[in-house]
């Protein structure tokens, strides 16, 4: 294969090649199945559970509290799910931010076909929820608030710890979508006052469709699963042990450089942000640049639209993605842009880098040099910068 | 996202990209709100195109479309010229993915427009042509909204 520039590292990240390794031997040896008897299926059981642990203690839970899933939408699903079921007659009112994943967005759109009331709070400029505001909506029928950890597409991260203490103190279900922030900022469940957290390990180096749903002790939720006696009688289905060893095993590496990796990519999505916005007139940097993801950079050019960009840096080899409609599928720009306040045509316009592990400073480099020819290519070829350009000139006259 | 050659040929290299400053028509269609603005100049002799160029602000198949549009116009008599649909457009790019096909109608509307700007400037009827559902008016108020 020719050079991959990988600047997409929110969507997937590339598996490490220990994890890799260390999952191999539980498709061709110890393949048993995790609930039979015989040593290759002991095996199988041993490597589960020894890698709930690792699980657990990257975010300071207690082992019992870890169940597998089949990735992150399955565990927003079954926490939304579950917990508006195993709640119902306390109350029918949930809580949760305009931003989120659509794993979350979604899943409450189905909730409120069955009944329950959801409020979508908005966020700030900065794409963070105003704390007084969340305080604001909280109803005496409220069971649950869910506010992700940190935004896919602008990397704000949010006052995690505060919302977890306000619900804590009124008696409200605290979950958090993490997908983003495992493996990427520290977190402590007991600390945060989290009762439920949803994870992926595809966004820390590990393998696809494995996930893992934190439940603190004591919190009630009916299965999203059922079937077979799997995790504890809460999530039916036999376990997928080779990705299991992987998610753990990337969670643990990830987790042990945490602060070195996170301040390296820091320093590196900084350079990046500054270069760009200082090389490109009419760019703007979307979310927070403080309270933001250490690999992510979201900005908007303005006249140009994103999938254009995006081919274009595909011939330079370079993957990133975009906010635009045409890379959603949809003729509505990200919900996310237009959440934090953006006009369309400047939602369309937007570019995310997302950085990981792999990113090098030479990479950082050869992208400040190949993207501002790209955006003055379409500009040029643009109609609303011809007209930008003309309302100017005759401005100054 | 799978496009065909052709139209990546035309998005990587777009033929007719500019202004025509004399030109007989100009037409803009689409909204930078739905993500596809596309601005068509026609320069018309002896009612014969003889030039045609465009400004596209849009996706990869939104260039495309333009490209080859103003590419088919070029030369054609004004009556001809009406017969380049968005299904002709597509079908000379090979296709184009099932999302992209509005791209394809947004080409014929821009070129729509101009000879209608044409007729118009010129006090003639131009005979099967339709006033152009999305003229400059409606992105004007959409450029006014930020
Ligand atoms: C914030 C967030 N939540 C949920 C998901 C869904 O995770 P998965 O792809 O593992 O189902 C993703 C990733 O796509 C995400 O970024």
């Amino acid at each position: 294969m020719e050079n991959v520039i990988y600047f997409d590292n929110a969507a997937t990240t590339k598996v490490r090649p220990e994890v890799f390794e260390q999952m191999n031997k539980y498709f061709s040896e110890s393949y048993g199945n995790g609930s039979s008897i015989y040593k290759i299926a002991r095996e199988s059981r041993k490597a589960i559970e020894q890698s709930r642990e690792k699980v657990a203690a990257a975010i300071n839970a207690d082992k019992n509290e870890v169940f597998f899933t089949a990735g992150g939408s399955e565990s927003d699903n079954w926490a939304l799910k579950g917990v508006a079921e195993s709640y119902s007659s306390k109350g029918k009112h949930i809580i949760t931010l305009s931003i989120e994943h659509h794993a979350v967005l979604h899943t409450c759109q189905f909730l409120e076909t069955k009944g329950f009331e959801v409020t979508y709070l908005p966020v700030e400029e900065d794409g963070i929820v105003d704390i007084n505001k969340l305080k604001a909506a909280i109803r005496d029928d409220t069971i649950l608030i869910s506010v992700m950890f940190a935004n896919n597409e602008i990397g704000s991260v949010q006052p995690i710890e505060e919302i977890g203490k306000i619900a804590r103190q009124k008696g409200i279900i605290f979950h958090t979508d993490a997908v983003q922030a495992v493996g990427h900022i520290p977190i402590d469940v007991k600390a945060m006052n989290i009762d439920l957290l949803s994870m992926s390990a595809h966004k820390f180096y590990g393998p696809k469709g494995i996930g893992a749903l934190y439940i603190r002790k004591g919190i009630k939720i009916t299965p999203l699963i059922h079937g077979g006696a799997q995790e504890k009688n809460r999530r039916a289905g036999t376990e997928n042990v080779p990705a299991i060893v992987g998610m753990a095993a990337a969670l643990e590496l990830t987790v042990k450089d945490l602060n070195e990796e996170s301040a390296r990519l820091a320093r590196l999505r900084d350079k990046l942000i500054d270069g760009i916005l200082s090389s490109i007139p009419y760019s703007r940097l979307n979310g927070s640049r403080e309270k933001r993801l250490p690999g992510n950079v979201n900005i908007s050019f303005e006249f140009v639209e994103g999938e254009s960009i995006l081919l274009l840096l595909d011939m330079k080899g370079i993957c990133a993605s975009s906010g635009s409609a045409c890379t959603s599928g949809s003729l509505d720009p990200s919900h996310v842009l237009l959440a934090i306040g953006l006009p369309h045509e400047k939602a369309h316009g937007s570019l995310r880098l997302s950085l990981g592990m792999f990113n090098t400073e030479q990479e950082v480099d050869f992208i400040l040099k190949e993207l501002p020819p790209i955006i003055s290519r379409l500009r040029e070829m643009s109609p609303l910068y011809e007209d930008f350009l003309k309302n100017s000139k005759s401005d100054v006259k | 996202m799978n496009y065909s050659e052709k139209v990546m040929d035309h998005f990587m290299n777009p033929r007719n990209v500019g202004e025509i400053e004399d030109a007989s028509g100009v037409g803009t269609v689409g909204n930078a709100k739905c993500g596809d603005i596309m601005k068509v100049y026609l320069k018309i002799e002896d009612g014969i195109v003889i030039d045609a160029k465009f400004k596209t602000f849009g996706c990869g198949a939104a260039v495309a479309t333009s490209s080859m549009a103003t590419e088919m116009i070029k030369g054609k008599t004004i009556q001809d010229s009406l017969k380049i649909t968005n299904k002709a457009v597509m079908e000379a790019l090979d296709g184009l993915p099932p999302v992209k096909v509005h791209c394809s109608c947004l080409a014929e509307e821009a070129l729509h427009a101009a000879l209608w700007d044409y007729a118009k400037k010129n006090n003639i009827v131009i005979e099967g042509l339709k006033e152009p559902v999305d003229d400059i008016s409606e992105h004007e108020n959409i450029a006014q909204e930020d």
